[in-house]
């Protein structure tokens, strides 16, 4: 089988998809087994369940810091993201607004409604002069969408300084942030007061696939994207998953009662990571100093991603390159072209990313690794 | 060893696989993305992606994708359009395989630790006067030595083409055996950039400026109207608004004088043909050949016919033995040997000035 040969695995890829916490396989595998009642109906069985996704909900906004009742399930990130930019759109009229460094889920939603793109510093944030341009030119924006952390290179917007310009620019538009990224690194309940809508998807930090949390705040009113039996007060039909939500609560509470220790601990690692590899290897170059504790960024001028990425994994070190297409070709980054990185270094671009499990261990193994790779590369190249 | 094998996602590369794997190799597959303009019907569409990717899983090997779609449009998109606009015809399939097949994805795997490249073309390597060199595949109506004809020096060495001793049949069996679901699908036929239901026309139209022009017949007499100039070929028959009549052939044309000649078929016939941007197996081919007698195929299964070649610097004049009709401008012609099997050589038809 290929990669039988592989000595240890090395997983650095969490911020595509992270492994889950055991307390979360552990209450979901219950539910999967004997949770199958209908939340929505009636009878004793359902209301078992009905329950448990009160309880769910209870948790999840003691984190964020919302009421319970602004809370509402989805089936991940992306639709989130549809729901907030279509939703404010379709409800409102207007323009959607979004920064340049967005994931597609909300870039290609913004993009779809004919609406503006404002560009990004070279720090991987929204431009807040530009921003501000683009609010006082067009006095009908609906919705602005700023993630709070991107999930390419790991820089964190200032929502606070966001949240001002919008409310002072455009006082009716509905504020989204894709917080998908942010879930293991920042407080929540620190993000949540800026924004009206705040967008989860519960595999990025612990939970399960398939399971997202959309934060809309009372008084904010979107068009539901799913239409149908009228589950979250008539916001997100679809009966309600309720082994996915109950897994999801309890990956977001363990997350953040971990997290302040998780955070000091994979700093530190990644530090270890990125001056182990851009010591040893001088093409190498970390794209942002100042990012999330879980992401790290790097290029490597005049290599190729394709070709650092096989040498990587032949080793058993998964790791990812911007994004993939739908035919599974990596594609050249938006992101870095948005932050201006030159062609040459960005088409040699790896993304570390680094989770609740990561040992000093796997990041000795995967600096070694990588500057073998990229040594080699750079002497065929030569 | 360890193989590289290119996998489009069509049944000869499929096919390819199994050989392989059955022989032993370490193989790990991989399906070029060179195309992300709107045609999704050509060979690195998503869903022959899919085909490669769950033929490779069904086979136990691995499978990659590699993007080189920035190479493929500027090394061979870009150039078929400026070609068409200076009215050149040139062939993207070989420029695909010269610039991407066997230099883009040799040089990767060579820099990744691969001992050989395989693809699934129809053409064999085999020893000819004590040197490597492409044949033709065992099934002559399959053949492709013509469209790898530029294989050279140490990538006849690194190339495998796994099927080239089989039957087409022999491979279709190989793939239904095995149960891949590439079995039946049939082979690929058009340039994959261009989609069918928009056409050549179609896909050059947004991408450069058409010219109408007039067909004239040998003596200057005006007989028709092309409404573009750029999309006519030599001997060529059909939409030049001739009406019936004797078979007129187009023996001329002319993008820059916007003008489009019309004769019989004995007037398209020429008796020399000037090649460049030749290619030669090893180096020292072109003093070994120059002055001799070689097969010539001027179309991916076009018939062969015999010239006397002499080379001059990096162009050849092909003097034939019989008058034979032109071939446009832009066109690859290949040298075989006088037994019709082994590829000695290559060039391009070079454009009249």
């Amino acid at each position: 089988m290929p990669g039988s040969s592989v000595a240890r695995w090395v997983y650095l890829d969490h911020a595509a998809s992270t492994n889950m916490h055991p307390a979360a396989v552990e209450a979901m595998s219950h539910y999967l087994a004997e949770g199958h009642a209908n939340p929505s109906g009636s009878h004793r069985m359902s209301r078992d369940s009905r329950k448990v996704i009160d309880e769910a909900r209870d948790i999840v906004a003691s984190i964020i810091g919302c009421k319970p009742g602004e809370i509402i399930f989805t089936s991940g990130g992306t639709e989130g993201a549809n729901a907030a930019v279509l939703g404010a759109v379709r409800r409102h009229g207007g323009r959607a607004v979004c920064s340049a460094a967005e994931h597609h889920a909300v870039l290609h939603c913004v993009e779809h409604v004919g609406g503006t793109v404002v560009a990004v510093t070279a720090g991987g944030t929204i431009d807040t002069d530009e921003l501000e341009r683009v609010l006082a030119d067009d006095p009908d924006v609906s919705v602005v969408s700023v993630m709070a952390v991107n999930n390419e290179v790991g820089s964190i917007t200032d929502l606070a300084a966001v949240s001002r310009i919008v409310r002072a620019r455009a006082p009716r538009a509905v504020l989204h942030t894709d917080a998908v990224q942010a879930a293991c690194w920042l407080d929540l309940s620190h993000l949540w007061p800026h924004v009206d809508v705040l967008t989860l998807s519960a595999h990025k930090f612990g939970g399960p696939k398939g399971v997202g949390i959309m934060v809309q705040r009372e008084g904010t009113v979107l068009e539901p994207l799913i239409l149908g039996g009228g589950q979250e007060r008539d916001r997100r039909s679809g009966t309600h998953n309720t082994a996915g939500i109950v897994g999801a609560a309890v990956a977001l509470a363990v997350n953040n009662n971990d997290r302040p220790e998780t955070v000091r601990r994979l700093a530190e690692l990644r530090r270890r990571l990125v001056d182990g590899i851009t010591s040893a290897v001088p093409c190498a170059t970390e794209t942002l100093r100042e990012s999330v504790a879980g992401v790290a960024h790097l290029c490597f001028e005049g290599l190729e991603s394709e070709s650092l990425l096989f040498l990587l994994d032949e080793q058993g070190v998964c790791v990812s390159a911007a994004s993939a297409c739908a035919s599974g070709a990596m594609e050249p980054s938006h992101v870095l072209a948005a932050m201006g990185v030159p062609r040459s270094r960005m088409m040699g671009s790896i993304r570390f990313s680094l989770g609740h499990d990561t040992t000093g261990e796997d990041i000795d193994r995967a600096v070694d690794v990588t500057v073998a790779a990229a040594r080699r590369l750079a002497a065929s190249a030569s | 060893m360890k193989v590289l094998l290119a996998m489009s996602g069509g049944v000869d590369s499929s096919a390819a696989a199994v050989i392989l794997a059955q022989q032993g190799h370490d193989v790990v597959g991989v399906t070029m993305r060179l195309w992300g303009g709107e045609s999704d019907t050509g060979c690195c569409s998503v869903s022959d992606v899919d085909d490669a990717r769950r033929v490779a899983q069904q086979i136990g090997i691995d499978h990659l994708v590699f993007n080189f779609s920035d190479d493929f449009n500027e090394r061979v998109v870009s150039p078929y359009v400026d070609a068409h606009v200076h009215g050149i015809t040139p062939n993207p399939c070989i420029e695909c395989n010269r610039h991407l097949k066997f230099d883009r994805l040799i040089r990767r795997g060579r820099e990744l630790g691969f001992d050989a490249v395989a693809t699934g073309h129809h053409a064999r390597i085999v020893e000819h006067d004590g040197r490597r060199r492409v044949a033709r595949g065992a099934d002559e109506a399959k053949d492709q030595s013509y469209v790898v004809h530029m294989l050279a020096n140490d990538d006849l060495d690194y190339v495998l083409f796994p099927v080239g001793d089989m039957q087409k049949s022999q491979v279709r069996e190989l793939a239904s055996q095995t149960h891949l679901r590439t079995a039946d699908k049939p082979d690929s036929q058009d340039v994959c950039f261009i989609g069918t239901t928009i056409g050549r026309g179609g896909f050059l139209g947004t991408r450069m400026e058409f010219h109408e022009a007039p067909v004239v017949d040998t003596n200057g007499a005006p007989v028709g109207r092309v409404d573009a100039v750029e999309l006519v070929t030599l001997g060529q028959r059909r939409g030049l608004g001739l009406g019936g009549g004797d078979k007129r052939y187009v023996v001329d044309v002319s993008v820059d004088e916007r003008r489009v000649v019309v004769g019989s078929e004995s007037d398209l016939l020429c008796t020399t043909t000037t090649v460049d941007t030749l290619v030669w197996p090893h180096t020292d081919d072109a003093v070994r050949l120059d002055g001799t007698v070689v097969l010539v195929q001027g179309s991916a299964h076009g018939a062969r016919a015999a010239a006397l070649i002499e080379v001059d610097g990096g162009s050849a004049t092909l003097t034939w033995e019989r008058p034979q009709r032109r071939i446009s401008p832009g066109q690859t012609v290949v040298f075989y040997d006088r037994d019709d099997t082994v590829v000695l050589g290559g060039g391009i038809v070079t454009p009249v000035r």
